[in-house]
């Protein structure tokens, strides 16, 4: 197929590979945008996922409103932002953070809402006190929950973070965006291609997190249903 | 006697007065661009998850029948589910143009990577007593699979939808930067390129109550595709939380009695 041929050497290209506006940059660029966004949702939604999975309290509210998150409209998010304080890392952030706290928000408030009961109620009769049984019991039991949102809304994030581009602060979307806007087919695959790739990494970067940082007698269990 | 009182309160109340400014700009605009784009919106939407599910279900019963294809197949899926909508858009342009296809195609594919894994997690959960006796009475694996499997799995496969149609309703604007993105043409021509912001509170707004009317439907549609659940679901519901409270109660007083 020439197409592939035509991508494989715009990848050769040694212009892409170096300068403000090559591969490592844009690559790098997205990354953080990325990272950023990931780490501020887990910051908001992984706290507020705990304690009304372990309370039981505002678990309707948490939950109702990580659906309003899920139906918003990114581009419409991304926009009200930019119109509001201008172009910038901001208008992207908001739409991203936005885009990743409901799949976490939800698996964390269900992993800790679905630890047995009778477990709850074995640590509490050893004497554990309600933060005992958050750390080292719902925490533990819920890794495999909380692990599943973190990478669903790292993998919507980075396929989200092209629209940077339009913002005007780069990222992978540039080529994207300009390989439309030049008409070079191949540079619009490659862009699209160097996404996939990152988000293949992260695929595989979480089933690397997983198998560290599960307890080992849950991850039979955890491995036979991966699925909530 | 309305005027004044909305001017005090837009002074009053900033985020109040772009809210009146919106519904007023909304109001003013209903038929020119605002109608048109949301049916628009809704055309988009509901033919990628409709096409999405025509493709998930043959999928997602082969990969029931076959296992060794479940896992390529969810491994293309979640890739192709990894690649910027932006780019599908625009990659497909050459070929479909302005066509409603140019969003529709990419949406239903990305809608693969939820209705897929929700098919054979449903058909998986069909019992096995309930499948045996479908043979016992005399039925084939193709009316098996429609009249029995199929049916009891339609729970999960509507939670499946649910995700789906709320995720597709919401990317759906994305596609107005190649020109057809329904509401998302409010977003951009009318709010981001004139500077203005009562457009693109409609269009959020819009787009969000779309999303929820359409997980009422979906919740309708379920109650009505499912006879057996309605009809004794709550009785046997409410039956099932009493004994889960009763187990409770025992397993609490069973604590009490070994701290004691």
């Amino acid at each position: 197929m020439s197409l592939l041929a035509d991508v494989a050497s715009w990848f050769a290209q040694p212009e892409q590979w170096s300068g403000p506006g090559g591969i490592p940059v844009r690559f790098a660029e997205h990354l953080y945008y990325s990272l950023l966004a990931l780490l501020a949702a887990a910051v908001i939604a992984i706290p507020v996922g705990l304690l009304t999975g372990h309370t039981g309290r505002g678990g309707f509210a948490a939950i109702s409103l990580a659906n309003f998150a899920r139906a918003l409209p990114t581009i419409g998010v991304l926009t009200l932002v930019v119109l509001g304080m201008g172009l910038g890392l901001v208008p992207v952030l908001v739409a991203l953070v936005a885009l990743a706290v409901p799949p976490v928000l939800v698996n964390t408030y269900e992993g800790v809402r679905g630890v047995d009961p009778q477990l709850t109620d074995a640590a509490r009769g050893m004497g554990m006190r309600g933060r005992e049984v958050l750390w080292s019991l719902e925490i533990p039991m819920a890794m495999p929950l909380i692990l599943l949102g973190l990478r669903t809304a790292a993998i919507q994030v980075v396929s989200t973070a092209t629209i940077a581009a339009y913002v005007g602060i780069g990222g992978l979307g540039r080529f994207i965006v300009d390989g439309q806007s030049q008409q070079i087919i191949e540079q619009i695959l490659g862009g699209a291609l160097l996404v996939v790739l990152l988000a293949l990494a992260v695929t595989t970067l979480f089933a690397l997190l997983r198998r560290r940082v599960i307890a080992p007698g849950l991850r039979a269990r955890s491995a036979a249903s991966p699925a909530n | 006697m309305a005027e004044p009182a909305i001017a005090a309160a837009t002074s009053a109340e900033p985020l109040w007065g772009r809210a009146v400014e919106a519904w007023r700009w909304g109001r003013h605009n209903l038929d020119d661009p605002v109608g048109p784009l949301l049916a628009e919106h809704v055309l988009l939407s509901y033919a990628s998850v409709l096409i999405g599910l025509a493709l998930a279900v043959p999928l997602g019963v082969l990969c029931v029948r076959f296992r060794a294809f479940y896992a390529p197949v969810l491994g293309s899926v979640n890739a192709l589910y990894a690649v910027p909508s932006l780019a599908l858009f625009f990659l497909l342009l050459p070929y479909t143009a302005f066509s409603p296809w140019t969003a529709i195609i990419p949406l239903a594919l990305y809608t693969l990577a939820i209705l897929v894994p929700n098919v054979v997690d449903g058909l998986d959960q069909v019992p096995h007593h309930v499948r045996q006796a479908a043979v016992a009475m005399g039925f084939g694996p193709l009316r098996r699979l429609l009249r029995v499997e199929l049916p009891v799995a339609v729970p999960v496969i509507i939670a499946g939808l649910r995700v789906a149609s709320v995720a597709t309703i919401s990317m759906v604007s994305v596609a107005s930067l190649v020109g057809l993105g329904g509401l998302g043409g409010i977003i951009l021509t009318y709010g981001f390129a004139r500077d203005f912001a009562a457009p693109v509170v409609v269009g959020i707004a819009l787009s969000v109550a779309l999303a929820f009317a359409t997980d009422g439907l979906l919740v309708l549609a379920q109650r009505a595709l499912t006879p057996w659940a309605r009809d004794r679901g709550p009785a046997r519901r409410r039956g099932r939380a009493a004994r889960r409270r009763a187990a409770d109660t025992t397993a609490a007083r069973a604590g009490e009695g070994a701290a004691a």
